[in-house]
C-alpha cells in the first residue's frame, strides 16, 4: 500500500491538501483537509446588518460576488422585504455573468490542463485541427491562421523555458490520451477564453462599478439609478454595449466550450467510470423572476441517491424544506461544539477552533461537514443540472441533450445519461451550466429592458429593522453550488452570522457517522498509474472547482515549493 | 504611459490586507496622473485579467513572507519576481503569477513589474493593521510614490 499526500493542491483559489491510500493502483481510502475562513461571524458581530454584504464579499478571492448577493438575500429574508423587479434583473445579470466567467475560466485555466496536454499541442497540424474544428461547429475562430498563430506563441512561449502555469503540469503523463490536433484545438481556445472571459468580466464592472467587490448592493435592491434621460445613469447606450458583450460571449461558449467539453469527454470515456462519490444532489433555485422570491428562471431541488424520480424541489425564498436541512458537524474538524454536541443548524452555529495535529481517524481538517437531512449531499454545476433536468428545465434539456449527442458522436457510441455520475461528468454538467447561464443572461438582460419600458424605474425599497430578533437566510446556486448564509439579528445588529460555503459541502471532511464528503468518496477506486504523478487523482479533485478560500497564511508560513507530492 | 497600482490582500485578516491598505491610503492622500490607476484587488487573481493586461507598469502592494522585522518594506523587480513563482512568498502569489503567465502567454503582460512589500506581524482576524504594518505601509506609500516619479508620473501630495 502507498499513501499520497498532495499538499497543496495547485490551480485552486485556497489551501487544499489531498490524502490517499493507494493498493493495486487504485485509491482506497481518502481524506480531504481544507483551511476554510470560519472567522467571518467575529467580524459581524455588533455590525449594521446593511454593511455585512461589504465584509463578507471579502471572504474570497473568486468569489466576492457570490457572498455579496446571498448576504443582501439573508438580510432581506429576515426583514420579509421584498425587492424591486429592476433590482432583481440587475441582480441576476451580475450572477449570471459571473457564472459565466467563473466555468469559463474553470475549464480552461483551471481544469483543461489536466486533459490537454499543451507541451504536446505542439505536435499538432494547424490544418488538421481547423478541421476537426469544424466537423464539431462553424465556430469562426476555429480557422487555420488563427491555429497556426497560437501554435506559434505557444512554441515561443516554451522555447523561453520560464513555463510558469504549465511548470507543473503532468506533460507527457501516460493518461494524457488526446491526439495531437485536439490537443492543439484546446489549446488554441485555451488562449482566445483568456480574451472572451474579459466579456463577461466586463458585464460585472458595468453593472456592479467596480470588479472585483461590486459597489451597486444594498439591502433592498441595487444602487443603480435607472433614468432614460440622464447619461449618469443605468442608460440604454449602456445597456446595449452590455448586449454586444452578451454576444459575444455566446458565441464562444456554445460553438467552442460546449464542444471541446463533448469532445474532451468522449475521449477520456474511460473517466465516466470513476468518481461518482455522494450522489445525494442538493441544488437551490435562482434567478428570482418576481419581488418575493417564489419564481424562478432556474430551479433547484434535492435529488436523494441519484435518483432523479425523487427530485423534491425548493420552490421559495421562504422554503422551510431548505431552511431546516441543513446542519453542520465538527467530529472530524478542528472545532469543538459546547458540551459535545452533535450537528448543529445554521442559526446556532458555533465557531470555537480546537487544533490539534492530522489524525486519520480523528480530526484533520478546517472544514466542517455540512449535511442535508443528516446526509452527506454533492453541490456544484452537477447537482444543479440533474435538478433542473428533473425539474423539467427546457433549456437544460435543450443543452445537456446537445452535449450529450456531440460526445457520442466523437465516442461512436451513445452515452447515456447515467455517465453523468462521475469526474468528467461533473466538467460536462458545468458546461452546460454555462450554456443555460449564458441563455439565462441574455433573457434577463431583455426582461429589464422591457420592464423600464413600462416606466418602472424603481431599484430599491428601503429596510427597516424591528425591534427584538429576526432570523434570516439566503441561497444563492453559485458557480460552485449551494452557498447560504444565516444571519440572527437582535434589535437592529447582528447577533450571529455563518456562511455555509459550496466547498464546505465538498471538501468537508468524514461527519458524525464517519460517513466521508463528495471529494473523499469520489476518490475511492480512481486509478493511478503513478504515486509520484498523481494526475488521475488531481483530476478528480478539480473537476469539483475546488475554492478553499483564504486563511492560507496558517499554513504558510515558510517557503517551499509550490507542489509538494509525497508518496510513502 | 498605462501605469496600474495593485493593492493585494485579505482585509478581513489584519496584517494581510496591508496591501489594499497601502493603495487605499495612496489615493487619500494624493491626486494621481491620468496615467496611473489605482486598485483594490483584494484576493483576486483571475479577475484581475482585464485590470492588469497591456499596462507598461505594474505596481504591486502587497503582504510578503521575508526575514526582518514586521514593517520591514521589500522591493522586487522584473527578474527578482521570478522566485516570487517558485517559492509560496505571499498567499496571493499563485493567484498572481497564474494571471501574470497567462498574460505572457496572450502577449499582454505589464512590461514592468515592482512588487513593493511589507513584512506582516498579525495575521489574526480584525480589520485593523498592527502599529508595525502601519508603519509600514505609510513608508511603502513613500516607496511608491518615488517610484511613479521615477517613471515620470509623480503624484502630488494632497493638502490636508
Amino acid at each position: 500500500m502507498t499513501r499520497i499526500t498532495i499538499d497543496p493542491i495547485t490551480r485552486i483559489e485556497g489551501h487544499l491538501r489531498i490524502d490517499c491510500e493507494v493498493d493495486g493502483g487504485k485509491v482506497t481510502k481518502a481524506w480531504s483537509s481544507g483551511t476554510m475562513w470560519r472567522g467571518i461571524e467575529i467580524i459581524l458581530k455588533d455590525r449594521d446588518p446593511r454593511d455585512a454584504w461589504i465584509f463578507t464579499q471579502r471572504i474570497c478571492g473568486v468569489c466576492t460576488t457570490v457572498h455579496a448577493i446571498t448576504s443582501v438575500r439573508a438580510v432581506e429574508n429576515a426583514l420579509n422585504l421584498e425587492v424591486p423587479l429592476n433590482a432583481q434583473y440587475i441582480r441576476n445579470m451580475i450572477v449570471a455573468a459571473h457564472g459565466v466567467h467563473d466555468h469559463i475560466v474553470h475549464f480552461y485555466q483551471l481544469a483543461a490542463l489536466d486533459w490537454v496536454d499543451i507541451v504536446a499541442a505542439l505536435k499538432g497540424d494547424p490544418e488538421g485541427a481547423a478541421k476537426l474544428g469544424a466537423t464539431l461547429s462553424d465556430y469562426k475562430a476555429n480557422s487555420v491562421p488563427h491555429i497556426r498563430a497560437v501554435r506559434d506563441k505557444l512554441q515561443t512561449f516554451v522555447d523561453s523555458g520560464n513555463l510558469g502555469v504549465f511548470a507543473s503540469g503532468y506533460w507527457g503523463h501516460p493518461a494524457m490520451k488526446l491526439p495531437p490536433d485536439v490537443n492543439l484545438l484546446a489549446a488554441t481556445h485555451y488562449l482566445q477564453a483568456l480574451e472572451v472571459q474579459r466579456s463577461a468580466n466586463k458585464i460585472v464592472a458595468i453593472l456592479g462599478a467596480k470588479t472585483p467587490h461590486i459597489q451597486n448592493l444594498a439591502v433592498g435592491g441595487v444602487a443603480n439609478a435607472i433614468n432614460p434621460d440622464s447619461q449618469s445613469t443605468l442608460t440604454l447606450e449602456r445597456l446595449y454595449a452590455i448586449k454586444a458583450l452578451i454576444d459575444e460571449l455566446g458565441d464562444f461558449v456554445h460553438n467552442a466550450m460546449m464542444n471541446d467539453v463533448a469532445a474532451v469527454g468522449a475521449l477520456y470515456a474511460d473517466w465516466t467510470k470513476y468518481g461518482a462519490g455522494v450522489t445525494n444532489y442538493l441544488s437551490v433555485p435562482d434567478l428570482p423572476l418576481d419581488t418575493k422570491g417564489t419564481q424562478f428562471e432556474l430551479p433547484g431541488g434535492y435529488i436523494p441517491g441519484g435518483d432523479l424520480a425523487k427530485f423534491q424541489a425548493i420552490t421559495s425564498y421562504q422554503d422551510a424544506f431548505f431552511r431546516d436541512g441543513v446542519k453542520e458537524a465538527v467530529k472530524h474538524s478542528w472545532y469543538e461544539y459546547a458540551g459535545g454536541k452533535s450537528a448543529l443548524h445554521p442559526f446556532e452555529g458555533e465557531t470555537s477552533p480546537k487544533y490539534d495535529d492530522f489524525h486519520d481517524d480523528g480530526k484533520y481538517s478546517w472544514i466542517k461537514a455540512p449535511t442535508f437531512l443528516d446526509k452527506r449531499a454533492q453541490v456544484g454545476p452537477l447537482a444543479n443540472v440533474l435538478g433542473m433536468y428533473a425539474a423539467g428545465h427546457e433549456p437544460t434539456k435543450r443543452h445537456l441533450t446537445k452535449l450529450v449527442d456531440v460526445a457520442s458522436k466523437v465516442a461512436g457510441t451513445q452515452i447515456p445519461l447515467s455517465a453523468l455520475h462521475s469526474t468528467i461528468g461533473r466538467i460536462a454538467a458545468r458546461a452546460v451550466r454555462c450554456a443555460v447561464l449564458h441563455e439565462a443572461l441574455q433573457n434577463q438582460w431583455q426582461l429589464l429592458v422591457d420592464n423600464i419600458a413600462k416606466g418602472d424605474i424603481r431599484t430599491f425599497n428601503r429596510p427597516v429593522f424591528p425591534k427584538g430578533e429576526v432570523r434570516g437566510f439566503g441561497y444563492h446556486e453559485a458557480p460552485r453550488g449551494v452557498l447560504s448564509h444565516w444571519v440572527v439579528i437582535k434589535d437592529g445588529k447582528i447577533d450571529n452570522y455563518q456562511a455555509v460555503v459550496p466547498s464546505t459541502w465538498n471538501a468537508g471532511p468524514r461527519d458524525d457517522h464517519d460517513e466521508p464528503g463528495p471529494y473523499e468518496a469520489s476518490l475511492i477506486d480512481n486509478p493511478v498509474a503513478d504515486a509520484n504523478l498523481p494526475l488521475e487523482v488531481l483530476r478528480t479533485v478539480h473537476s469539483f472547482d475546488p475554492c478553499i478560500a483564504c486563511a492560507v497564511h496558517m499554513v504558510d508560513a515558510e517557503r517551499r515549493p509550490i507542489v509538494q507530492v509525497k508518496a510513502m | 504611459m498605462s501605469i496600474l497600482v495593485l493593492g493585494l490582500g485579505n482585509i478581513l485578516l489584519s496584517d494581510e490586507g496591508v496591501g489594499v491598505r497601502v493603495v487605499e491610503a495612496l489615493a487619500a492622500s494624493h491626486d494621481l496622473p491620468d496615467d496611473v490607476e489605482v486598485l483594490d484587488g483584494g484576493t483576486s487573481g483571475m479577475d484581475l485579467l482585464d485590470m492588469v493586461a497591456d499596462r507598461d507598469c505594474l505596481i504591486v502592494a502587497d503582504a510578503v513572507n521575508a526575514d526582518g522585522p514586521a514593517g520591514r518594506l521589500i522591493r522586487l523587480e522584473n527578474d527578482d519576481i521570478r522566485m516570487l513563482f517558485e517559492t509560496r512568498f505571499s498567499p496571493h502569489q499563485l493567484g498572481l503569477s497564474d494571471l501574470l503567465a497567462n498574460l505572457r502567454l496572450i502577449g499582454r503582460a505589464p512590461r514592468r513589474i515592482v512588487v513593493v512589500g511589507v513584512v506582516p506581524q498579525e495575521l489574526g482576524l480584525g480589520l485593523d493593521l498592527s502599529p508595525a504594518a502601519a508603519v509600514g505601509r505609510d513608508a511603502a506609500v513613500g516607496m511608491i510614490v518615488d517610484e511613479l516619479a521615477r517613471l515620470g508620473a509623480g503624484p502630488r501630495p494632497r493638502p490636508h
